[in-house]
């Protein structure tokens, strides 16, 4: 008994974060240091990568900055051959055409993400849930072809004469619809988002402790309920960063787009004209520009989108960040 | 709540029946495609599909090898630049990542997979294809190597921080250095992990179209030199859909069947190799 002093601790404390892993012992090799410092010359890659990017923007957007300033960002002329360059249309596009996506696969990816977790038989949840994550992996311009072909024939000979009478008279529908549109590209863009928003809003559900479930059960709601009360309010900041994500996505999205959009710089709330994007722009005019502007010009677009997708995809996280905060629910996003 | 159980059963059974309806309907496309993929793509897979390049229009018998072999060349040299970095960065961020610089590599990480691939291209255009003046395989596989980084970075700190620290402290306790323990037992324990971290990541860039077109930008002749402009099977679909010929569109579609193909193996592989490592765990 007096061996042990009990100011001796038998053992320290256990508990050693990822920090203190290594910190602990203390014994210092040549072969260690040289095996940390090149692990982090490797790792500082990433940012000087991101350095890179955002300083190879700039440098390549300067000429356009320079001449356009701001401006660029509220003017509707895009003249290549005239030198002229507003960015309006395609921010306009780029965002209209996301906004519209959103709307279409947003419910229906909740829907999805909520049948996954909480309705679907044990048996059909993996299946499902890979069939989905699959989804998300086929590659864009597969979409695009996707679209072009069959898309858009069904959307403009079986689904518009139908619908035609009924919504003609809204500015959203007015016009001819000869087919490459913001709704074609809008839809395809839906269906390319629909499996990440699902899959990132199923790992939130599924974040959600079944004790709330079990709760609400208990105090007598139906299922539906127990969901619509609690698991949904439960991971609702989740659910609020997978749809920003979804966006994110949305907004860069290039090849389906290109191919579905229409690719005319103009501003029209009509669903069924043609619109552009951004990424669009960039994809049909960079190995094509006419002049020196004319791609500097793009490369501000570029800078535009990227300044977009970096906020919303910052926000994104945050909110994923907020609710899963250690579960696996923040890495899956990415 | 004030509605009858009637009304709250009947209110229940609807929206489950809308939430099942709402997964038919996401599958459903994935479900159309494949069909419309395989119905018009594979009538075109024949013996000149894999090993012929690509013939003026109207000349019989063209094919894709250019553009499967320019992918293959593309995906894999990407592959070769950007795994070794991706894997020792996502070493660092787990093994040493608790920090400062940690939090700052990862924040990046994730920053850098959000930022579109179209931009991407801008970047390698501006690195690789500006300075030296043309268009070539190399500038596109510098992209796609942008674009593997970041995600092979993330899924190797993920899968090398599940290894137990029992693990590490046993191969120190044997007298390991840190070097050889972080190597030879770490990362060989998270081995099966990482290689579906890679594979997740190769499968997602081997079907980008958008890095590609003005770095790699296609090429309708057979080659193979890192140094000159190549075919990619994306961008040959990409530019065979828009053509106006109908023969470029029966092979369009035989393209992305052979590409989704691809994809899906290397994605289906990817989860294979996780489950039978947690099989054995």
């Amino acid at each position: 008994m007096t061996a042990l002093a009990p100011e001796q601790p038998l053992a320290r404390a256990p508990r050693i974060s990822s920090a203190e892993r290594w910190r602990d012992l203390r014994i210092v090799s040549r072969g260690d240091a040289i095996y940390r410092v090149a692990l982090l010359a490797l790792a500082l890659l990433l940012p000087l990568l991101l350095v890179a990017i955002v300083g190879g923007l700039v440098v390549g957007a300067w000429p356009a900055i320079k001449q356009f300033q701001f401006g660029f960002l509220t003017h509707s002329v895009w003249d290549p051959v005239a030198g002229k360059f507003g960015a309006l249309p395609l921010i306009f596009g780029t965002i209209y055409s996301s906004l519209v996506a959103m709307i279409i696969a947003v419910p229906l990816a909740l829907g999805a993400a909520i049948f996954l977790t909480e309705f679907a038989p044990r048996w059909m949840r993996t299946p499902v849930g890979t069939l989905i994550e699959l989804l998300a992996g086929v590659p864009s311009v597969i979409y695009g072809l996707w679209g072009l072909f069959v898309l858009i024939p069904l959307l403009r000979d079986v689904i518009w004469p139908v619908i035609k009478p009924a919504v003609h008279w809204l500015p959203f529908f007015s016009g001819p619809f000869y087919g490459p549109s913001v709704l074609a590209g809008g839809t395809i863009l839906a269906i390319m988002v629909l499996p990440y928003v699902a899959a990132v809003s199923r790992e939130v559900l599924r974040a959600v402790p079944p004790s709330q479930r079990e709760a609400a059960l208990a105090l007598g709601a139906t299922r539906w309920e127990a969901v619509w009360t609690v698991v949904l309010p439960y991971g609702r900041a989740g659910i609020f960063g997978a749809v920003v994500l979804g966006l994110g996505r949305a907004l860069g999205e290039t090849m389906a787009v290109t191919m579905l959009i229409g690719n005319r710089h103009e501003i029209s709330l009509s669903l069924v004209q043609p619109g552009y994007t951004i990424a669009a722009a960039v994809a049909n005019e960079f190995a094509e520009a006419v002049s020196s502007m004319h791609l500097s010009a793009l490369v501000y677009c570029g800078l535009v989108l990227f300044v977009i997708t970096v906020l919303v995809n910052a926000a994104a996280r945050w909110l994923i960040w907020r609710v899963a905060r250690g579960s696996a629910a923040g890495s899956a996003a990415v | 709540m004030a509605f009858s159980p009637r009304t709250r059963r009947v209110v229940g059974a609807a929206m489950t029946g809308a939430t099942y309806s709402a997964a038919a309907l996401a599958i459903i496309p994935l479900v159309a495609i494949l069909l419309m993929l395989v119905m018009k793509g594979a009538g075109s897979l024949d013996w000149n599909f894999f090993t012929k390049s690509a013939v003026p229009v109207g000349e019989p018998g063209g094919g894709f090898a250019h553009a499967i072999v320019g992918t293959l060349l593309i995906v894999g040299v990407a592959a070769a630049i950007g795994i070794p970095i991706g894997v020792g960065a996502g070493i660092y961020l787990a093994e040493f990542g608790g920090g400062i610089v940690g939090w700052l590599v990862r924040f990046v990480a994730d920053t850098l997979n959000g930022i579109p691939s179209i931009l991407i291209g801008v970047f390698a255009w501006t690195l690789v294809v500006r300075p030296t003046g043309r268009f070539t395989a190399l500038a596109g596989s510098v992209a796609l190597a942008c674009i593997l980084v970041p995600i092979v970075a993330r899924t190797t700190e993920e899968m090398v921080r599940l290894v137990p620290n029992s693990l590490r402290e046993a191969a120190l306790a044997l007298g390991y250095p840190r070097w050889r323990t972080s190597l030879t037992v770490v990362a060989r324990t998270a081995r099966a992990g990482i290689i579906t971290g890679c594979l997740v990541a190769v499968s997602r860039v081997s079907g980008e179209t958008a890095p590609l077109l003005f770095t790699a930008l296609g090429n309708q002749f057979f080659s193979t030199n890192l140094l000159q402009p190549i075919a990619a099977l994306p961008l040959q679909v990409y530019y065979y859909a828009l053509g106006p010929y109908e023969e470029w569109h029966r092979q369009a579609w035989a393209g992305a069947l052979v590409l989704i193909l691809m994809v899906l193996l290397l994605g289906i592989l990817a989860r294979l190799a996780t489950r039978s490592r947690h099989e054995r765990a």
